[in-house]
């Protein structure tokens, strides 16, 4: 990257089933002006918005960053929208990161939502397309064979989803922002729950929840005197692949690992699970997270559920993963990756409250989206790099 | 009159619905539009790629990994092998729970398709099973993949974990 770049604000909505208190411009300022407050700015500092969301179709509302404009403080300043399915909120803070990097602004406001209890996400996503035979219901539909996959490939015990699922709702217990709460949770609870689509139990997977979050990104002279720590981004990077490809290796995706060492490289990270304090990675589906262990590089192939099983991705492990409770506690699926790179800011700002990981100063935030072929990551650190 | 107090006992509109339906069409374009033909008349067809060598089902002119245009075209049995599948215990249109969708690596392809299990107790579905395309009947068959209903297990035995590992 050209010029430093730094989080200097970050804003959060409390993440619920239905938030009918607010449209959805008004859900999305409510993030917006958290994440400038947080930074000292009003919205005459910003230079630029940019907004993501999941698709249209998730709340029926066509080209809502026209309806936008206006709310997030964008009349007279360039205003743009990124979609890449569930990681843009993953590809909107890295493309942000780019208008400034660039020189192109100095102060951006990056905003990304969902409001999915304003239509039916799982039927918007369950279309049948004119190539595709049998039924998928739902995201859960699409990605419960390749969950299977993985278990036959790594021999890896059946309890390993319920393990990463109870994890999530406790770590959860400790970010006021989550929507699930479950103090109760417990792998008896998690098992004993109905499965949807088998091997995936209802309580492996992710809520649908309301929400939005928001980042301002700032050059290094702007950073200076804002009054919270920044988050200093050491490295951005993007990668896709094709839906139908022959060779493809949807388990195991080759433009995550792509996509890992490329940020690795611009981070100077040789070893991730030595240089990375924690992470915060998307897994709406409770078997990703060892999943996505391999594909970035924390275990070896066909043991990132060893990782799980011993406790290592716990908040007390030494490679703590979502310690905000993850997808798996919210998703406002447009948000959903752009949490994972704000949580990794307030890591590394020191700025996570009760699930502040100790003397975390380097992390890495993670999204993907359509059927695990875009991936969009981030390394922030406590310093410039 | 003023009307600049909001009225804290006035509850608020909190939802109202807006229904909206939309009807698509769909242009196929020169390889798939071949691909349907075949279906039509009951034939599966792929195309090779030149390069890598693999088989695409169904063709889409181009393969997407190398990034050059497939033209050699082959028919297959619609006989294959289950990759893996999901077994889905919730209702969906026309569907009863439960119900299976596989991953289905077409004898001859290289790429894995979905379809429906049928003819089949869920419980008994296993990766590595050999199955085959149940075809409606000739008289209803359109240019369309709905041509094939779902596909049901055949007397072979399972496929290898080698064979098929790579295909999902
Ligand atoms: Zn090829």
């Amino acid at each position: 990257m050209s010029n430093r770049v730094a989080v200097v604000g970050v804003g959060q909505t409390k993440y619920a089933a239905k938030r009918q208190d607010v449209s959805i411009a008004g859900l999305l300022r409510e993030a917006a002006t958290r994440a400038l407050d947080d930074a000292g700015m009003t919205w005459a500092d910003i230079d630029a918005v940019v907004i993501g969301k999941a698709p249209d179709m998730f709340e029926g509302v066509m080209m809502p960053e026209l309806y936008l404009a206006d709310a997030l403080g964008a009349v007279g300043k360039p205003m743009l929208r990124v979609h890449t399915a569930g990681s843009v909120g993953g590809s909107t803070g890295v493309m942000a990161t780019h208008l400034v990097s660039s020189g192109a602004h100095k102060r951006v406001l990056v905003v990304c939502f969902e409001k999915q209890s304003e239509s039916n996400a799982t039927w918007a996503l369950s279309i049948r397309l004119p190539f595709t035979g049998g039924s998928v219901t739902g995201a859960g539909g699409f990605f419960a064979p390749v969950i299977r996959a993985y278990m036959r490939r790594a021999n890896a015990p059946d309890d390993i989803g319920i393990k990463v699922a109870v994890k999530d709702r406790l770590n959860a217990l400790n970010n006021p922002y989550a929507h699930l709460k479950l103090p109760d949770i417990s792998e008896e609870m998690v098992r004993e729950s109905p499965m949807l689509w088998d091997p995936i139990r209802y309580l492996e997977t992710c809520p649908s929840s309301d929400g939005a979050c928001a980042i301002v990104l700032a050059d290094e002279d702007s950073a200076k005197g804002t009054p919270n720590p920044p988050a200093w981004i050491h490295g951005t990077a993007v990668r896709s692949e094709p839906t139908m490809g022959a060779g493809r290796d949807v388990v195991n995706p080759h433009a995550g690992r792509d996509c890992a060492k490329d940020v690795y490289a611009q981070a100077g990270i040789t070893d991730p699970r030595r240089d990375i304090d924690c992470a915060e990675i998307y897994v709406p589906f409770s078997w990703y997270e060892p999943m996505w262990m391999e594909n970035l590089g924390f275990a070896a192939e066909g043991e990132g559920w060893k990782m799980v099983d011993d406790g290592s991705t716990s908040f007390t492990g030494d490679m703590p993963i979502n310690p905000s409770g993850g997808v798996l506690s919210s998703n406002p699926i447009g948000a959903s990756g752009m949490c994972r790179f704000a949580e990794a800011a307030l890591q590394v700002r020191g700025m996570a409250g009760d699930h502040q990981v100790d003397g975390a100063r380097t992390a890495l935030g993670h999204a993907y989206g359509g059927g695990a072929q875009f991936f969009a990551m981030w390394i922030v650190g406590s310093e410039p790099r | 009159m003023s009307a600049d107090v909001v009225d804290e006992a006035v509850p608020p509109v909190t939802v109202i619905e807006c229904p909206t339906r939309l009807d698509f069409s769909y242009t196929p374009g020169v390889a798939q539009s071949r691909f349907l033909r075949a279906l039509e008349r009951g034939e599966i067809t792929g195309q090779r790629c030149p390069k890598c060598k693999k088989v695409y089902v169904p063709p889409r002119g181009a393969c997407s990994m190398c990034g050059v245009a497939t033209e050699e075209e082959l028919v297959l049995s619609g006989k294959g092998t289950i990759t893996t599948f999901c077994t889905t215990q919730i209702p969906s249109p026309g569907l009863v729970p439960p119900y299976v969708t596989a991953w289905i690596r077409l004898d001859g392809s290289d790429i894995t398709s979905m379809f429906l299990i049928q003819e089949c107790d869920p419980a008994e579905v296993r990766l590595g099973m050999r199955v085959e395309a149940v075809w409606v009947e000739e008289a209803d068959r359109k240019a369309d993949l709905g041509n094939i209903s779902y596909f049901r297990p055949i007397d072979e035995p399972d496929a290898e974990y080698e064979t098929y590992k790579d295909y999902v």
